[in-house]
């Protein structure tokens, strides 16, 4: 059975070799420094008890303020898998550093990030558009995408059903 | 190109894409499960599942027994399924044209009988539900599918012998595409082009879901990390999956097929189902499966609201197509065809 490494752990690994790295450390996640992301990514893949050498998943989620990169991660060595995640407050050009040259298996996915959510990989070898085609205009991904006035996609979708809002975006009445 | 070698190769991809994720972030959770009919559609019951899965993983729901006897029995005759049209497929692209294609998808056709018979629809089969599976297998299924276990194996060793010691398939995808196992495990790739570069990680057996605890099977393992060895490890998967089935047809138990949750209803005939809106509590969840492709994982993330707030897929014809480039760069025009053959993508899945 794959243990799921609790978060809390992960962080305190990683604190010990990087002070500063770890911003936030959950159950489910471990939350690292945008900046400290690739040496921290580098000792979680070399590492001899977290041993995390396969990106399962990277992906990122429009938190309204903030833009967050999650990673999973297997060791097939010692059968566990764990989560950390990285996040920009940059709504408009928001700038992570890319993990391609740790597991090169990021390479697709982080183009994929890029093209619907607009998130700029700093070191990504081949950061352009894959799915939609070049000169597409917006993200579509993204919570604010298209501001049509009385439409949130995502956000308004059941009438009565409380939701986020963005503020001053166009909302109609609440 | 440089006459018939490839210098460079480019992936243009997107022509498929849907925005499921996105339209999924306005539907409820039930009404996102034909949405991942659609993803793989030659494997959609293993894509009901992992999305069921991870909801049921974010909810912590237990579902009952007979309903994990049904995830089984269902995503190991779509695995079959599913081989049936990437193997035939891989032999066509080697230059066997059609013939075994069609034999396979004969064989093939039988398995969606039997789906057609369980849920009503051969190929988008919405089964899985949030907490168990839609409705329970008519009197019929398990005596239909014990006469198809009965001659399947046959045919699949009739396949084996036509085609794995064929000296045309041989000479075409012995050597073409090699990855080795350091290579497989850096680009994030799963299923048979991971265990056909020799490593040997299924998350049926490393991380068991449904009723895979229980029942006894093998893992399929290449040694050479080439397109032969992955069309290998297909067949041999199709007849562990065969060798499951049997034993589910065995152990199989009754009970309810859908597990009572908070404000369920409960139908005239006394099984529960689910109730019409799911609001599963604030958090995140990624649950994932070996689908026939590799690991099929999905990511979903919560706010306490009837839709998902983000809905990922994790989709595994998609990642393993990363190592394409270099796969292709080098070898021929031909050769081309067949690295891509041996990936086995489902377009849908690639692209969302």
């Amino acid at each position: 059975m794959t243990k799921f490494l609790d978060g809390q752990e992960i962080a305190h690994q990683i604190e010990q070799k990087f002070p500063q790295a770890v911003v936030d450390a959950q159950p489910e996640f471990a939350m690292i420094e945008a900046d400290k992301l690739i040496d921290v990514c580098t000792f979680l893949r070399d590492d001899d008890d977290l041993d995390f050498t396969f990106l399962n998943s990277l992906t990122a989620v429009d938190r309204l303020d903030t833009f967050e990169i999650v990673y999973h991660m297997t060791s097939m060595r010692l059968n566990h898998l764990g989560s950390i995640k990285t996040s920009t407050s940059e709504r408009e050009k928001p700038v992570v550093p890319s993990v391609t040259f740790v597991w090169p298996g990021a390479h697709l996915q982080e183009r994929e990030a890029y093209d619907l959510m607009g998130i700029v990989f700093d070191g990504h070898p081949d950061l352009r558009r894959i799915f939609l085609w070049e000169g597409f205009a917006g993200w579509p991904l993204r919570k604010d995408y298209l501001n049509m006035p009385g439409h949130m996609a995502g956000l308004e979708r059941f009438p009565g059903e409380p939701g986020k809002k963005l503020e001053g975006r166009g909302n109609v009445d609440a | 190109m440089d006459g018939e070698k490839v210098i460079d190769a480019e992936m243009i991809i997107g022509y498929l894409h849907r925005s499921m994720e996105k339209l999924a972030e306005e539907r409820t959770y039930t009404q996102n499960i034909p949405f991942t009919d659609r993803t793989d559609y030659l494997a959609a019951m293993t894509g009901n599942l992992a999305y069921v899965m991870a909801v049921e993983k974010l909810m912590e729901i237990d579902v009952p027994e007979r309903a994990h006897w049904l995830r089984t029995i269902m995503a190991e005759l779509q695995r079959f399924a599913s081989h049936c049209m990437a193997a035939g497929t891989f032999a066509n692209d080697c230059g066997t044209w059609q013939t075994p294609v069609m034999h396979m998808i004969r064989d093939r056709e039988k398995i969606l009988d039997l789906f057609e018979m369980a849920c009503g629809a051969r190929l988008t089969t919405n089964y899985m539900r949030i907490g168990g599976v839609s409705r329970d297998i008519p009197p019929e299924f398990l005596p239909a599918m014990a006469t198809l276990l009965k001659e399947l194996p046959d045919r699949v060793s009739e396949y084996e012998d036509l085609l794995l010691d064929n000296e045309i398939i041989i000479a075409r995808s012995r050597g073409i595409a090699v990855l080795t196992a350091e290579e497989a495990i850096a680009y994030s790739l799963s299923g048979p082009m991971l265990r056909g570069s020799g490593v040997a990680w299924d998350l049926r057996k490393a991380d068991p879901y449904a009723a895979y605890d229980k029942v006894e099977f093998d893992i399929a393992v290449g040694t050479n990390g080439d397109a032969y060895d992955r069309f290998a490890v297909r067949m041999a998967e199709m007849l562990q999956s065969l060798r499951i089935l049997e034993q589910c047809a065995d152990m199989i138990t009754e009970g309810p097929i859908h597990a009572r949750m908070s404000t369920s209803t409960v139908q005239p005939v006394g099984d529960p189902v689910a109730p019409l809106v799911i609001r599963p509590p604030e958090g995140e969840a990624y649950a994932r499966i070996e689908s026939p492709r590799g690991e099929l994982g999905f990511y979903i993330v919560s706010d306490g609201g009837p839709a998902p707030y983000r809905f990922h897929i994790r989709a595994p014809s998609f990642i393993n197509l990363t190592p394409l480039k270099k796969m292709t760069v080098g070898a021929t025009i031909a050769d081309a065809v067949v690295v891509l053959g041996s990936v086995d993508i489902v377009v849908g899945e690639v692209d969302r």
